[in-house]
């Protein structure tokens, strides 16, 4: 495969979330992380995903990551059923989960040395490539503890980049950062998603920042985890996080989210 | 580097001005700092030097000579092979073991994280008196041994046993914490990345816990060549055979030769200090390479 071809930005997928169901067993009794959810995904869309904590939201995105299993139902990526981690979904985690250990073009490198087919000269270029497309070229030899907060959440999504997914998988990315530097990204992430199109589940607290970022927006519900509601965001792109617009669409959110939120956990009979 | 930043309203004469009640109590800090400070000298840096002052008591020539001597080289041997052999299995269960309770669950978790500590718990003698009892001639399993002509107990299989019971636990006390703060997100990512479970382990998981793990290691190190009680009950005493560095220091105490016995004890004095030195050195990378990726 030559550079050319390896950067040109692989064909998002079409995500369908069919009938899954998992439980957990957390100090003897048993927790139904997820109750028959289902959901539709459509090829380089942008779905955010709300609900409370403890909903089930991370369990969905590691079971299409592949890093679990559901105990029923199944997941289809373009039709075929995930069953494994794949280098075509990859997964940005709220903790930036870089290594420490290597640069930051080292963090990039790691995923292209296990893709096969690509040379060293190659590999060095397609770093480079996605750490300009995040701002970063400057810092390709910083290590992680020389970055800011935002700049590693850039390098993970650099690194999410490099291997040409077709599915970007984020769980709550920009929750430890500060406001300004979240901000800042929502413009980035929506510009970056614009030059390289992927399917992407945006897990998230925050219902202004799923109505900025999501063309869809899906409400979760605990104990059991289900979908209760979702809300199509016909804004034009790019967003900004401050306008009235938004605001409204944040707050009739918000106003649905109280109202599924009530509830004991409901523990359930084995 | 924070050290290196002056606050600007530190003048030349007071840096670091104190709250004015501990600069009040200043006799207060110099009375603890002097106590501590003979308390060190007479528990510690007198022992030390003791050591070496006695070993040298008959001058450089004597002190040397007595490491030529046939016994004395073959406890230094023997000392050595038990540590190759201890320190690697207890670093290898160390990590799988800490790999284990850190990274999945499983039913008996907390009973194995306390059996890693029963080595701590109890006494040395007693780990040795428990092989005598399994592998001793009137052990459990004595007359099998005897027939089958294995030798454990009052034998080099024996001391190695007993050691690596009494230092089992120093990496995996280590790791578990540091494995458990660590969490999966570096795992996970390591994953989707497209790494194996085998390559995960040896470039991330391993990377990650490095200095921990040369710690633990350092130490377990430490203990190993130092053990005296367990080894002690298990090996049998034999000169030039079942005798290792500590034994070998009591055997020449005994015998009232003193310039052999502290010129071996100076060997592990240095030991201790040379695994100070590294401690320290791994401490403080350990150290840095934490908050580095926090
Ligand atoms: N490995 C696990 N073992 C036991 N219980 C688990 C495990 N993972 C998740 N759970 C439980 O499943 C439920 C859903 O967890 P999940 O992490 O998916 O929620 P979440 O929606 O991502 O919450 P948050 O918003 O706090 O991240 C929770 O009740 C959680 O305690
Ligand atoms: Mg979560």
């Amino acid at each position: 495969m030559t550079l050319p071809d390896e950067l040109r930005n692989e064909e998002p997928s079409k995500l369908s979330v069919q009938g899954v169901s998992k439980r957990f067993r957390s100090r003897g009794h048993l927790v139904q992380a997820l109750d028959n959810v289902s959901l539709e995904v459509g090829e380089g869309e942008f779905v955010c995903l709300v609900g409370p904590s403890g909903c089930g939201k991370t369990t969905l995105l590691n079971i299409i990551g592949g890093l679990e299993h559901a105990d029923s139902g199944q997941v289809l990526a373009d039709g075929q059923p995930i069953t494994s981690p794949g280098r075509d979904r990859m997964m940005m985690f709220q903790e930036s989960a870089l290594f420490p250990w290597l640069d930051v073009r080292g963090n990039l490198l790691f995923g292209l040395k296990l893709k096969p087919g690509l040379r060293r000269k190659e590999r060095l270029e397609i770093a480079d490539f996605y750490l300009r497309l995040v701002g970063l070229e400057r810092f390709r030899k910083a290590h992680v503890h020389e970055l800011s907060g935002g700049m590693k959440q850039r390098v993970a999504l650099a690194r999410c980049l490099a291997p040409n997914p077709r599915v970007l998988l984020m769980d709550e990315p920009f929750a430890a950062l500060d406001a300004l530097t979240r901000e800042q990204l929502y413009g980035d992430l929506q510009h970056i998603w614009q030059e390289r199109k992927k399917t992407i589940i945006f897990v998230t607290h925050n219902v202004r920042e799923a109505a900025c970022l999501g063309d869809r927006v899906i409400l979760f519900s605990p104990n059991p985890g289900r979908i209760r509601e979702e809300f199509k965001v016909g804004l034009p792109r790019p967003r900004d996080i401050n306008t009235v617009e938004l605001a409204r669409y944040s707050t009739s959110i918000t106003a649905a989210l109280k109202g599924h939120a009530v509830g004991e956990p409901r523990e359930v009979a084995e | 580097m924070p050290a290196a930043v002056a606050s600007p309203l530190t003048t030349a004469g007071s840096r670091n001005p104190l709250p004015r009640a501990s600069r009040d109590a200043a006799w207060v800090r110099w009375t603890l700092t002097a106590v501590a400070l003979v308390f060190l000298a007479f528990f510690l840096a007198l022992p030390l030097a003791a050591v070496f002052a006695e070993g040298l008591r008959r001058g450089v020539a004597a002190y040397f000579a007595s490491f030529r001597d046939t016994d004395a080289l073959a406890a230094i041997r023997l000392t050595l092979l038990t540590a190759a052999i201890a320190v690697p299995a207890n670093a290898v269960f160390g990590v799988a073991a800490a790999w284990a309770i850190a990274k999945f669950p499983f039913r008996g978790k907390s009973l194995l994280i306390t059996l890693i500590d029963l080595p701590f718990a109890v006494s040395p003698v007693i780990a040795g008196l428990v092989y005598v009892l399994i592998f001793g001639a009137n052990g459990w399993f004595g007359s099998w041994l005897i027939d089958h002509d294995v030798r454990i107990i009052f034998a080099v299989p024996g001391i190695i046993i007993a050691t690596t019971f009494v230092t089992f636990p120093f990496v995996a006390r280590e790791l578990i914490p540091l494995m458990q703060a660590q969490g999966n997100d570096e795992e996970y990512a390591a994953a989707t990345l497209g790494a194996s479970g085998w390559q995960t382990f040896w470039r991330v998981t391993l990377p990650n816990i490095k200095w921990g793990l040369l710690y633990g290691i350092i130490l377990c190190n430490a203990r190993a060549m130092g053990e005296f009680g367990a080894v002690s009950v298990v090996s049998g005493h034999i000169r030039g055979e079942t005798d290792t560095l500590p034994l070998h220091v009591e055997i020449l105490y005994n015998e009232y030769n003193f310039v052999g016995s502290f010129a071996v004890a100076s060997l592990l004095t240095l030991l201790a200090l040379v695994t100070l030195v590294l401690k320290t050195i791994v401490e403080w990378r350990h150290a840095a390479s934490r908050s580095a990726s926090t």
